[in-house]
């Protein structure tokens, strides 16, 4: 890939305690290009694609985001400027309606008048395909629904780049695809995104490139076809046939 | 509620018959009874403190909700050196009872500022809104912490990525939320200040403890005078609490939606 480098990981590292979470992860990643990260729970995934936006510090390493190097002071809220996310857990505002939900950021972080800033929502919830649900409490909403929610709040602070933590694991089974099709037609729109997922069908589908993890480490990393096709380690292995037979 | 109301009611009706049956000098209501020139001025003198405690409760009570706010902010900080004098100003302060630290505030204050070169003079009614307000404010610290660490963090994480600042993020996302678990524990917390004020009397403060106590040394009736005193707190905190209930069934409904 020639693209402009986005994203630039170069040997992290970082313990909790005892226990290393991320042990010598290099990983870059170019403008407009889709990396699924998938791998065994507590394999340091989160905790890889939370290191990008300053959610959590790192020990050693280096990140660099748009030029902005996360070892630098602050940087961790110009970064953020540039980088969207999406939680497992949604994380939406329960007190607000889901316009103020997305009205928030525009409005405080960027200044927009509520005007400007109800337009740009309402443009994302079309996007999501709920603007009638406009005017409701999140706690009202699908989980599904609320998910999408959670995607246009984050895509009206226009990131360069979007994150997404397991967005499906907490969703029941009938309201998966909804969330994976908005996220679909993001990658088809050209965002750049790491995506931590187990939807091996959704990675099939967007992934320029797998990154399979296991005990903080990157086992594996290749376009999905040749992955899938032939994983080169034995734990790639096991875990595809845990997780398709499991499916 | 009711239930409260109908024991405390038995209870007067008791004491009023006990009163009026007894013989010789156990009761002397007439120290109180309205229709009688003395016992009415005597009512108007105790019911005429009900002001000052309610003024000192309150003044005292809003000071120590803000400094509670100021104290419990740090105290939750990732580092530990700005978590440090959070943690010290609760553990000290928690554990000075009341009536030393009045008495520290009111007759030792004025001398340290004196030393530093900052001549202050302190009445008994700032001395007791300075006192009441330091002392509650650990408890309401506390308060404001358990309210805002119960707001899952997920909510701060969304609310910093989608650019907002740390005092934004408190000020829009965590204390909205928090404020329905904390005010009904804070508002519990002034029927505590209610009843400390009484300790205000001490240093001269003419509130309705003290009032009564200045009648008690004229009239020489304490079981009368007493009993209307406490009878007054019993409607100053039952109207708070009946305040309390009507703002937890209020946040709770909220809640359930």
């Amino acid at each position: 890939m020639s693209a402009e480098r986005v994203i630039e990981i170069s040997s992290l590292n970082k313990s909790f305690g005892d226990f290393r979470v991320l042990t010598n992860v290099d990983l870059s990643v170019s403008l407009g290009e889709r990396i699924v990260i998938c791998g065994p729970s507590g394999s340091g995934k989160s905790t890889l694609i939370r290191c990008v936006n300053g959610l959590e510090q790192f020990d050693s390493g280096h990140i660099e985001v748009d030029g902005i190097s996360l070892r630098d002071k602050g940087s961790a809220e110009r970064v953020r400027a540039e980088v969207g996310m999406v939680f497992q857990q949604f994380n939406l505002f329960p007190h607000l309606t889901v316009l103020e939900n997305l009205t928030l950021g525009p409005m405080k972080a960027r200044g927009l008048s509520r005007k400007d800033a109800e337009d740009l929502a309402m443009t994302y919830l079309d996007r999501v395909r709920i603007p009638e649900q406009a005017r409701k409490r999140p706690g009202d909403l699908s989980g599904g629904q609320q998910q999408r929610v959670a995607i246009a709040r984050s895509l009206c602070m226009k990131p360069k780049i979007m994150l997404f933590d397991e967005p499906t694991s907490a969703l029941d089974p009938e309201m998966i695809s909804e969330v994976l099709d908005v996220m679909v037609e993001l990658a088809q729109d050209g965002m750049t995104m790491l995506v931590v997922t187990h939807e091996m069908g959704f990675a099939r589908k967007v992934a320029d490139r797998m990154v399979f993890m296991d005990s903080g480490e990157i086992v594996e990393i290749g376009a999905p076809s040749a992955v899938f096709e032939a994983p080169k380690s034995e734990r790639f292995r096991a875990f595809l046939d845990k997780i398709l037979h499991h499916h | 509620m009711t239930r409260t109301l109908k024991i405390w009611g038995l209870l007067l009706v008791v004491l009023l018959a006990a009163g009026c049956s007894s013989s010789g000098n156990t009761w002397g209501w007439y120290v109180i009874d309205p229709t009688t020139p003395q016992g009415q001025s005597n009512v108007k003198f105790l019911i005429g403190g009900f002001w000052a405690t309610i003024q000192l409760s309150l003044i005292a009570a809003a000071l120590s909700m803000t400094i509670g706010l100021l104290v419990a902010l740090p105290g939750m900080s990732d580092n530990r050196w700005v978590r440090l004098p959070s943690r010290i100003y609760i553990e000290f302060v928690r554990s000075i009872p009341l009536l030393p630290m009045l008495f520290w505030v009111f007759y030792g204050l004025p001398v340290v500022m004196k030393s530093m070169g900052i001549p202050i003079s302190i009445d008994a009614f700032w001395g007791a809104i300075i006192t009441l307000a330091i002392s509650d404010s650990a408890f309401t610290a506390e308060i404001y912490r358990a309210g805002i660490q119960s707001i899952p963090k997920g909510q701060t994480e969304a609310a910093r990525t989608v650019g907002l600042t740390y005092g934004q993020t408190m000020r829009y996302v965590v204390l909205p939320q928090a404020i329905r678990r904390i005010l009904p524990p804070l508002a519990n917390q002034f029927i505590y200040i209610v009843k400390m004020s009484a300790f205000a009397s001490v240093i001269g403060m003419q509130e309705l403890t003290r009032r009564a106590n200045e009648l008690v040394v004229t009239e020489y009736r304490p079981l009368e005078i007493y009993s209307l005193l406490i009878l007054e707190y019993l409607v100053l905190v039952l109207i708070i609490s009946f305040f309390v209930r009507w703002l937890e069934r209020k946040m709770g409904s909220d809640e359930r939606r």
